[in-house]
């Protein structure tokens, strides 16, 4: 028994290492998804705008600039399907969710951001994706991409 | 020292215009992080270490432009947009950009 693992070692540490990323992956990305909808719905009255200052002059206290950022990594399970299916082309799923999520937390940091400094809304938001490593799917590189968001954070005059 | 990233600064009158204001910085990460990395990267999840790496470099990049601004005698940069470009394996530009203003 110890013989055909100690024969097939490469094996073994593939699917260990398939295994745990599967597990480890799924868990994190779970727990990842509800962390941001809790957080997405406590800061629901913060809205966030893409386009520029919708407001008169005098309604305007004062805005600043705010940004978040976040870099995600894939895990090993997820990476092999991405590989398997640059075969055959279509829709790499695992990678979706991935750039989702990173999208996802960097417009939260901002708005967190945003928030600390007493602002109603941000407008003009500005998304920004990079891979850092150079590649995604080059098994020697860390396949990750980093997500920036960043906006001018308004506060109102209350009337 | 004012920044937006829309062309002006709410509850402000900009009075003078300077021109394009540019800063940039190139960061390598250290064996140390690329490690931890390398281990992250096969469960997955959050790199910190990067994050805060990047981040700090923008923020570099931003007080650069903010320097370059301040030399030409502006208080304020609006209309501030940021890129990032991976110059060589392992090594990224981050650069930060926008127009110098004086306002009251």
């Amino acid at each position: 028994m110890l013989r055909v693992l100690a024969q097939n070692a490469d094996l073994v540490i593939f699917l260990f290492l398939t295994g745990l990323g599967y597990t480890a992956g799924t868990i994190a990305e779970r727990r990842h998804y509800s962390s941001i909808s809790r957080r997405e719905a406590e800061l629901l009255r913060l809205p966030v705008v893409t386009f520029k200052n919708p407001y008169p002059v005098e309604a305007l206290r004062g805005g600043v600039m705010v940004m978040g950022s976040v870099v995600i990594s894939i895990d090993y399970f997820k990476r092999l399907l991405a590989i398997l299916r640059n075969l055959f082309g279509g829709r790499v799923t695992s990678y979706e969710t991935l750039v989702d999520r990173a999208r996802r937390e960097a417009i939260l940091r901002m708005k967190d951001a945003a928030r600390r400094k007493g602002c109603d809304i941000v407008v003009n938001l500005r998304l920004e994706t990079s891979a850092i490593g150079q590649s995604a799917n080059n098994r020697k590189s860390v396949g990750c991409v980093e997500v920036l968001a960043y906006g001018t954070a308004i506060a109102l005059r209350r009337p | 020292m004012y920044i937006t990233n829309i062309e002006t600064i709410p509850g402000k009158t900009i009075v003078e215009h300077f021109g394009l204001v540019q800063g940039s910085t190139v960061r390598a990460k250290h064996i140390g992080r690329d490690l931890m990395a390398g281990l992250k990267n096969l469960v997955g999840g959050e790199l910190k270490g990067y994050t805060e790496l990047l981040s700090e470099s923008r923020d570099e990049a931003l007080q650069r432009m903010i320097r370059e601004a301040k030399s030409m005698g502006a208080n304020a940069v609006v209309n501030v947009r940021f890129a990032t470009s991976s110059v060589a394996q392992g090594a990224a530009e981050l650069f930060a950009y926008g127009t110098a203003v004086r306002v009251e």
